[in-house]
């Protein structure tokens, strides 16, 4: 009998798995659930379906014009059904539908579900996170122009979430509990430099404080947010970017073993043969810090999709880690940052700041290797910061010139990986 | 059989014919800032290096993109922006280890080389051949890009060999 492997999620790490294994094992049965009743989509999309860029079609991951066919022509059995329990002994999963499901081998890729703050009201209709398509379009009804907001959380989601309810013409309010915007994505002059952007373009960020309870308030039955201060905010709709966390239900009463994710090896298995991991749900590897993490971003979860289905088509592949990596656009003030941002035990550093121009570049070096950046308003080539944190390549002489000009990075990995010089074609 | 740009920055004065031809083809301005091939330059060696996207088959870009706006063109290998449905994210740009895409503020999208269709503009206009379109296996950049890919990890994933 063919091999039957099931993905339990349906986000970019599931779908770019299923693809994989119907590319490398052509012969094998693919199953793919997903619990939402869109196509598959991207959450990283959106912010932009928000802004009015794109419809919801605009959120597919694949095919816009018709997806079902995209996955049944590829030999996928995409299935609209949510994994209620997992019998590792059986290799059989519970579906909601009452089905059972056997699988000889099972990817975990059920991403992360949105983490609420423990306050007063948090349940109160009006109170929405932005993690889904239906909150999305939740929010799109509320969020009309002039509406009043609160979003609660500036860290890397709230962000992105941030410059898609300016567009939309809301008047907003952001209150962050760290000292900073984005705190772990980027360091204090960064985050303060956001900060004073968001400020100039009239935007108030209020930084180092919290929402402590929501009540129902004025007229209308709007919302009001309390702040530890005692100040309210009034509000037709408060969104909660306040940070996620792994869906691991289902592994709840299995003997998969879990930390904060799904707990794997190099090879994205977990402990019990045939059971895989991969996406926000993974705890995987690290290239920067050799340690086991979730990073909960889009090209991890498409690198561990692309892993973990090699593996599970029996082709031995080691997850070498992933770079933790962001890039955001903060009304217009692009923002990125890289492995080891925050510096390295022992390292060494140097920083470029041109507070007025609102840029900002700041390397950091562990020997003679690159292991982090942080960059603000840095648009070209800014890709090549992986490149040199990743290739692990000895910068040699460039180490010194990069110290002496930061943001010669293009120059450093070509003068790096391609020799330059007089008989440089003798030695290439 | 693919052809891929072969670039030979020895051969390489900086006059920007390329970048000028590139921004004429992509944008329709001459202005050396939209070019998608980009000169470097290195003043201790004397030297320019003219240099874009490699078309790598590991295509990062292409596999970080969220919404499927960026597609292999099977003709010419080129990865290919879809300008109508990206998004602007950016992603591609922080995932391409080349440097190879970059976003354009003033259309909000991201923008990389794509071989002109099959007939490189920067190969035509180069007057001293530094940059050619030929048979992929003779490129220079071929060889650079295997070159920067054998250091750990940016295979994504080593191949395993026993243990
Ligand atoms: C608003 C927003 C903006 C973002 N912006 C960025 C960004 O700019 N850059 C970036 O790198 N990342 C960004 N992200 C994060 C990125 O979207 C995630 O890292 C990515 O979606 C992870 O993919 P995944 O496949 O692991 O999980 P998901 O995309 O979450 O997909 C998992 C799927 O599995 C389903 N599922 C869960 N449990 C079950 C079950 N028991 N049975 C069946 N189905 C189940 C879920 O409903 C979901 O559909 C953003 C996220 C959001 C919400």
């Amino acid at each position: 009998m063919a091999m039957r492997h099931v993905i339990v999620g349906a986000g970019p790490a599931g779908v770019i798995a299923a693809e994989t294994l119907r590319a490398v094992q052509p012969e094998s049965e693919v199953v793919l659930l997903g619990d939402e009743p869109e196509p598959p989509y991207s959450r990283m999309a959106l912010p932009y379906y928000l802004s009015g860029k794109i419809d919801e079609s605009g959120t597919y991951l694949r095919s816009r014009a018709n997806p079902a066919e995209h996955y049944r022509a590829l030999g996928i059995d995409l299935r609209q059904d949510r994994a209620a329990s997992l019998d590792t002994e059986r290799r059989s999963l519970r579906l909601e539908s009452g089905e059972k499901l056997g699988y000889d081998r099972l990817l975990m890729a059920t991403g992360a579900v949105p983490l609420s703050p423990p306050i007063p009201g948090i349940d109160l209709p009006g109170v929405l996170n932005c993690w889904t398509m239906e909150d999305a379009r939740g929010i799109a009804t509320r969020a009309a122009k002039g509406a009043e907001v609160v979003l609660m959380g500036a860290g890397f989601i709230g962000c992105i979430i941030l410059e898609s309810l300016v567009r939309r013409g809301v008047r907003l309010s952001v209150i962050e509990m760290g000292d900073r915007m984005v705190p772990r994505m980027m360091d204090q002059v960064a985050g303060g430099l956001l900060k004073r952007w968001c400020g100039e373009k009239g935007l108030q960020v209020h930084t180092s404080t919290r929402v402590t309870a929501i009540r129902k308030g004025g007229k209308n039955g709007r919302l009001e947010a309390v702040l530890e201060d005692g100040s309210v905010l009034p509000a037709d709709l408060i969104i909660s970017a306040t940070g996620v966390k792994p869906a691991i239900d289902l592994l709840k009463d299995s003997r998969v073993e879990t930390d904060f994710g799904v707990l794997v090896d190099q090879r994205l298995q977990s402990n019990i043969e045939g059971i895989y991991a991969a996406g926000d749900v993974c705890q995987g590897k690290d290239f920067s810090t050799g340690q086991y993490s979730v990073q909960a971003i889009q090209p991890t979860a498409a690198e561990h999709g692309r892993i973990a289905a090699m593996n599970m088509a029996g082709k031995s592949v080691l997850h070498q880690g992933s770079v933790n990596m962001n890039v955001l656009d903060t009304l217009g003030l692009i923002s990125s940052s890289f492995g080891l941002w925050d510096g390295a035990e022992d390292g060494e550093e140097v920083k470029t700041l041109n507070e007025g121009g609102y840029r900002y570049l700041n390397l950091q070096f562990s020997g003679d290797h690159l292991v982090g950046a942080q960059a603000l308003g840095l648009t070209n080539h800014v890709g090549v910061l992986r490149g040199l944190i990743q290739t692990r390549v000895r910068l040699g002489p460039w180490k010194q010139r990069l110290l002496e000009d930061p943001t010669a990075i293009m120059e450093a990995y070509l003068g790096c990986v391609q020799p330059i010089g007089y008989n440089a074609s003798v030695l290439a | 059989m693919l052809k891929s740009l072969k670039i030979e920055a020895e051969k390489c004065t900086s006059c920007m014919q390329c970048e000028l031809a590139c921004s004429y083809q992509a944008e329709g301005v001459f202005n050396t800032a939209k070019s998608r091939i980009k000169i470097f330059t290195f003043h201790h060696e004397g030297r320019f290096v003219p240099y874009t996207c490699t078309q790598c088959s590991e295509a990062w870009c292409l596999h970080a993109c969220p919404v499927e706006a960026i597609v292999l063109n099977p003709r010419t290998g080129a990865k290919e922006v879809l300008a109508d449905a990206c998004v602007g994210c950016k992603v591609c740009t922080i995932a391409c280890p080349f440097g190879t895409v970059n976003y354009d503020e003033d259309t909000k999208v991201v923008y990389k080389c794509d071989l002109c269709g099959g007939d490189p503009e920067c190969a035509k206009a180069c007057p001293t051949e530094a940059i050619t379109y030929v048979q992929s296996e003779q490129t220079g950049l071929e060889r650079m890009r295997i070159h920067a890919a054998q250091a750990a990890g940016l295979a994504g994933g080593a191949a395993d060999s026993g243990a």
